[in-house]
């Protein structure tokens, strides 16, 4: 047998951090903690306010994040040891997914005037561009 | 009067809107009053022959009639429903912004006065941000955003009620000619009543003041409202 390596990158795996997609708590992130089967794995978020569940694959989505050396079957108590250790929140909301997110998320709960005050900033931040832009050519 | 014949106590033959096409009230009611007949005497005086009889009598000049119903007259029942006051939505206060969604006006963003005794809205665009003088709209053609102009204590006057905006009676010419052209040329439009324009500059007053003070603020309400591809109202907020 070959001992090619694969071409993916993000695997189901303890201690992979997936982004929950579904149910009360999506869009938290959670830790894979146990593999079920090929189709749910027991994922704890104690410092996200994700308590321990089963959570099935096609409602989750897998991070590039990892927490390194998480023993199988780890309870919430070390889960929460272990992530605190890493620092994968701070990771996560560092990372330009998440703050994509929160973005998309604030931008949601603007109100009229809000949006219209995003639009003249942003048409202020397009003629500023173009004007540079045309200056530097010339 | 009675066109809808009962088929039982309170239960008419027509419907509510069948009387309302016989009784044509549509057509305007009947004005103008007939003058009235002078009343005859109510009674008059007859000779009557006998000599016990003492010559002369009074007699009533229409006889009494010999019929009379037995029965009581159904009288129709008095309703004691009463129409209650339109309720101001919880969102709008003095200063609200609102979106017009009908009418001549829909679209436009203006700044909600107060209400009037009839329900409707008394609102001003301010007239010279975006156009729209003081008028009146109803609450449910109306999305009401949760931005506010600062109308500190300003007091409106009293005089703007539903009264102020009814319009005149004015007698209909009698043909499309007339309405629209004298002596050859067409009619000039009538001018503007001044007292109704230097009382919406009175009320804009103090509305422009407020929104000067908050930037971008009557660039916003000079602007119309419109929805844009992927964007749904159940899921904005105002």
């Amino acid at each position: 047998m070959s001992t090619q390596e694969s071409n993916f990158q993000r695997f189901v795996e303890v201690g992979r951090v997936v982004l929950l997609k579904a149910g009360p708590h999506s869009g938290h992130i959670a830790v894979i903690a146990e593999i079920i089967d090929h189709n749910r794995a027991i994922v704890d978020g104690p410092t996200t306010g994700v308590p321990r569940q089963s959570f099935p694959y096609r409602h989750l989505t897998l991070t590039p994040l990892k927490v390194k050396a998480l023993p199988r079957n780890a309870g919430s108590g070390t889960v929460k040891k272990y992530v605190e250790k890493e620092e994968i929140v701070a990771k996560w909301d560092s990372s330009s997914w998440a703050k994509k997110r929160a973005a998309v998320e604030k931008r949601r709960t603007l109100n009229d005037f809000e949006r219209f005050q995003v639009m003249i900033h942003k048409k202020g931040r397009r003629d500023r561009v173009r004007k540079l832009l045309k200056s530097s050519k010339a | 009067m009675a066109r809808s014949k009962e088929l039982v106590h309170g239960v008419g033959r027509l419907s509510r809107s069948q009387v309302f096409a016989r009784r044509a009230l549509y057509k305007g009611q009947k004005k103008g009053e007939t003058p009235k007949a002078a009343e005859p005497a109510p009674t008059k005086e007859v000779t009557v022959g006998g000599e016990k009889n003492g010559g002369k009598r009074l007699v009533p000049t229409s006889k009494a009639s010999r019929f009379y119903p037995a029965e009581d007259v159904p009288q129709p029942k008095k309703s004691r429903k009463t129409a209650n006051p339109t309720k101001l939505r919880s969102s709008i206060t003095p200063g609200t912004v609102l979106i017009l969604l009908a009418g001549r006006f829909r679209g436009k963003r203006v700044v909600f006065v107060k209400q009037l005794e009839s329900g409707l809205l008394l609102v001003t665009g301010p007239f010279k941000v975006n156009g729209v003088p003081l008028r009146r709209v109803n609450q449910a053609y109306v999305i009401a955003t949760s931005t506010k102009v600062d109308l500190g204590d300003y007091k409106v006057d009293e005089k703007f009620t539903d009264a102020y905006f009814a319009k005149g009676a004015k007698k209909a010419a009698r043909s499309a000619e007339e309405e629209f052209f004298s002596e050859g040329k067409p009619k000039e439009k009538e001018a503007f009543p001044e007292s109704k324009s230097a009382d919406q500059k009175e009320i804009d007053k103090a509305i422009l003041a407020s929104i000067k003070k908050t930037e971008h603020l009557a660039k916003y309400l000079k602007a119309s409202w419109g929805l844009s591809k992927g964007e749904y109202p159940h899921q904005l907020s105002f």
